[in-house]
């Protein structure tokens, strides 16, 4: 019923326009690490004041995420990449700035009227080991959001379903009364992939869904998500910091730096010509076998606190082309000529080519 | 990365076709591997189970019926236990109180009664603090503050005052004879609600560690309820603790009803507990009549020790990384 009316609701929002299936707008996230409230007053010059810090986790993101592509998040620890993952699903809600999914804002909507979208939207969790509910069998398991979303489904309806996610991600159905400590790594991921299939979503959110696993496993994994993507239409917002994975997967690429969004690009374009000093940094520090390969770049000093942002570019810091500019002014986003975007002063001036 | 298709399981073992049955399962715990290697767990269990039958069973084993007046003779009263050569009759095998009830079949029905206010007063506690633990870990924030400050408070009295002052109130405003029918309800209401802090605590405090996990985030993600989270995905989970205080604070609770009833703001005498049992006899114990005294106190003293061993043996169990000293 649900998928019927977000579907027409969608192609009305397509001619107005919005053709992307999500849009991410502005996205701030700041942490409070202050404490409660006596924790934060201090006594200073004469006078108790009232002092706060915040982790600014993410500064000021805007994203599209295309309807069938498969949108890679990259960038190092703590860079925000799983702050947006997870606020894109709502588990935590943003400080300012909107989430949308088909042209609808949802970032402000309460439990019950965002039940509709959580149908369409799933997540799949990095830690198979930490995923799943260790009381409870497999079987129940995938049943619950089956049996919630369905509700009007009856029992062998719901174990047909149950049955038919298993299947398709490999997992004998047999196995449903099982409990999760019983199964490998593996197993386990291919069970929170069936969980997030179990409801028939158009949009998943995999946050790093391979880093946990064994190098001969994530392939498997890998492939399941590609040929669950061909066979259900999905449409995936893949977080990573491998590179390797990137390449194979993604059709566009994301790199994140401190909270803020540096480059955006076709994977292809991005790999062939990365345009952001990060983005070349970055690509460089992958191994290669080749021995003509471009020398690797070597950022200096260390990624700042998030406490603290630096004022302008948040890269300015570390990066060989900064200016003056740089240390002043935060760069948008603009387009380049291959297809995708890129926030630096330096490209934008044509400092670097 | 290779591209040949593996979306094939990594295998399926005939074997591993067939689900363990529950009865599998336990039988390949670490509980029973454990308890199959401790003695003390062993005995302890034994004993217990020996106590539940005793109560259970009290107007099957009781040769008497303590709460039948007719079945009391005033002339029996303060009779030795039977292995006294003098005076001893073969009739009363543990001796007669100072009524002349059969000492046997008052302790039988103490028992039972001990041990049902016990229990219920620790039903009570944990549906209390499992409700308040449970919303304070997971809503946290102001609701968290405000849920636990008030158990800090309940905390600061000491049960044994809060028992003392509601049941002596209770007992001035409303007569002895309406308090001696409500005795039973009055201990168990009482002694639930001032030990519900212990629970509340300890399970906000697995709370805290458990709704960290992703298996919540999962739910969350999955549009489940607040309630439903809070009640299938977190509680299953915290449940061990629960288990472990719960088998001490049953003999806590035991023994604050044994010490109210000793103070006489227990059970009536007409229904006995073991308290008041003890209570009873005292008055005696100098004139030599020690057992109506120190026989049920042996009883209480076993009961309330077996069930803190296995308390301790659950903790040992449930919580490996804990030190063993």
């Amino acid at each position: 019923m649900n998928a019927h009316t977000l579907t027409e609701a969608a192609s009305v929002a397509d001619e107005t326009g919005t053709d992307s299936l999500v849009q991410i707008r502005g996205l701030y996230k700041q942490f409070n690490i202050s404490g409660d409230f006596l924790d934060q007053l201090k006594f200073k010059g004469g006078k108790i004041v009232r002092e706060q810090s915040f982790v600014h986790a993410i500064n000021g993101v805007n994203l599209d995420i295309q309807q069938g592509e498969a949108l890679c998040v990259v960038g190092e620890s703590g860079c925000g990449k799983s702050t947006v993952a997870r606020t894109v699903m709502g588990l935590i809600t943003p400080t300012a700035g909107s989430i949308s999914y088909r042209g609808k804002r949802i970032d402000d909507l309460d439990d019950k009227q965002l039940l509709p979208y959580r149908k369409k939207m799933q997540m799949i969790f990095q830690n198979p080991y930490a995923s799943l509910n260790p009381r409870m069998t497999i079987a129940q398991t995938l049943e619950e959001p089956v049996r919630l979303h369905n509700p009007g489904w009856n029992a062998q309806q719901v174990r047909d379903k149950v049955h038919e996610v298993m299947f398709s991600v490999g997992i004998d159905p047999s196995w449903g009364e099982r409990f999760a400590h019983e199964f490998s790594g593996g197993q386990r991921q291919r069970i929170s992939i069936a969980r997030a299939l179990a409801v028939d979503p158009e949009f998943i959110v995999a946050d790093e869904p391979i880093s946990a696993l064994d190098v001969s496993i994530q392939a498997q994994v890998l492939n399941l998500l590609m040929d669950a993507q061909e066979k259900r239409n999905l449409t995936y917002l893949f977080i990573t910091h491998d590179l390797s994975v990137v390449e194979h997967f993604g059709t566009r690429v994301a790199v994140m730096y401190l909270g803020s969004l540096c480059e955006l690009a076709p994977t292809k374009a991005l790999f062939d010509r990365p345009r952001h000093p990060y983005t070349q940094a970055l690509l460089s520090a992958i191994p290669r076998l080749e021995d003509d390969r471009p020398p690797h770049i070597k950022l200096q000093g260390e990624v700042p606190t998030p406490v603290n942002l630096p004022s302008g570019c948040v890269f300015h810091g570390r990066c060989p082309y900064a200016n003056e500019r740089c240390k002043r002014e935060i760069p948008r986003l603009i387009a380049t000529d291959d297809g995708g975007q890129v926030a630096c002063h330096a490209v934008e001036e044509g400092r670097i080519n | 990365m290779t591209d040949s298709n593996q979306t094939t399981p990594e295998s399926f073992t005939p074997e591993a076709d067939k689900a363990p049955t529950l009865w599998e399962r336990f039988r390949d715990s670490h509980i029973w591997h454990s308890f199959k290697r401790d003695r003390i767990a062993q005995l302890s269990l034994t004993v217990f189970m020996g106590y539940v039958i005793m109560a259970l069973f009290a107007p099957m084993i009781a040769p008497f019926d303590p709460y039948d007046p007719t079945q009391i003779d005033i002339m029996n009263s303060e009779l030795p236990p039977s292995w006294d050569e003098d005076y001893g009759d073969p009739q009363f095998w543990l001796g007669t109180d100072a009524q002349g009830r059969d000492l046997w079949s008052t302790i039988l029905y103490g028992t039972r009664i001990s041990l049902t206010i016990g229990v219920c007063a620790v039903l009570l506690q944990a549906t209390i603090g499992i409700i308040i633990g449970l919303i304070a870990g997971y809503r946290g924030g102001r609701v968290d503050s405000i849920l636990m400050r008030c158990a800090d408070v309940q905390l600061s009295f000491s049960t044994m005052m809060v028992a003392i002052v509601v049941l002596a109130v209770f007992q001035a405003s409303f007569g002895t004879e309406l308090y001696q029918d409500l005795a039973m309800l009055m201990l168990v209401l009482v002694i639930g609600i001032a030990e519900w802090p212990q629970y509340a605590r300890t399970i906000r405090a697995s709370v805290l560690a458990e709704k960290k996990k992703e298996y919540v985030d999962a739910a969350r993600v999955m549009g489940l309820g607040q309630i439903r989270i809070m009640f299938r995905h977190i509680l299953p989970n915290t449940l061990s603790p629960i288990l472990v205080i719960s088998t001490v604070q049953v003999a806590n609770a035991i023994i604050s009803e044994a010490s109210l009833s000793f103070l006489g703001l227990g059970m009536p005498v007409s229904q006995p507990s073991l308290g008041s049992l003890i209570s009873s006899g005292f008055e005696y114990i100098f004139s030599g009549t020690w057992w109506i005294t120190v026989i049920p106190g042996v009883v209480l003293v076993c009961l309330v020790l077996v069930m803190n061993l296995m308390g301790d043996w659950l903790r040992d169990v449930l919580n490996p990384k804990l030190y063993k000293g």
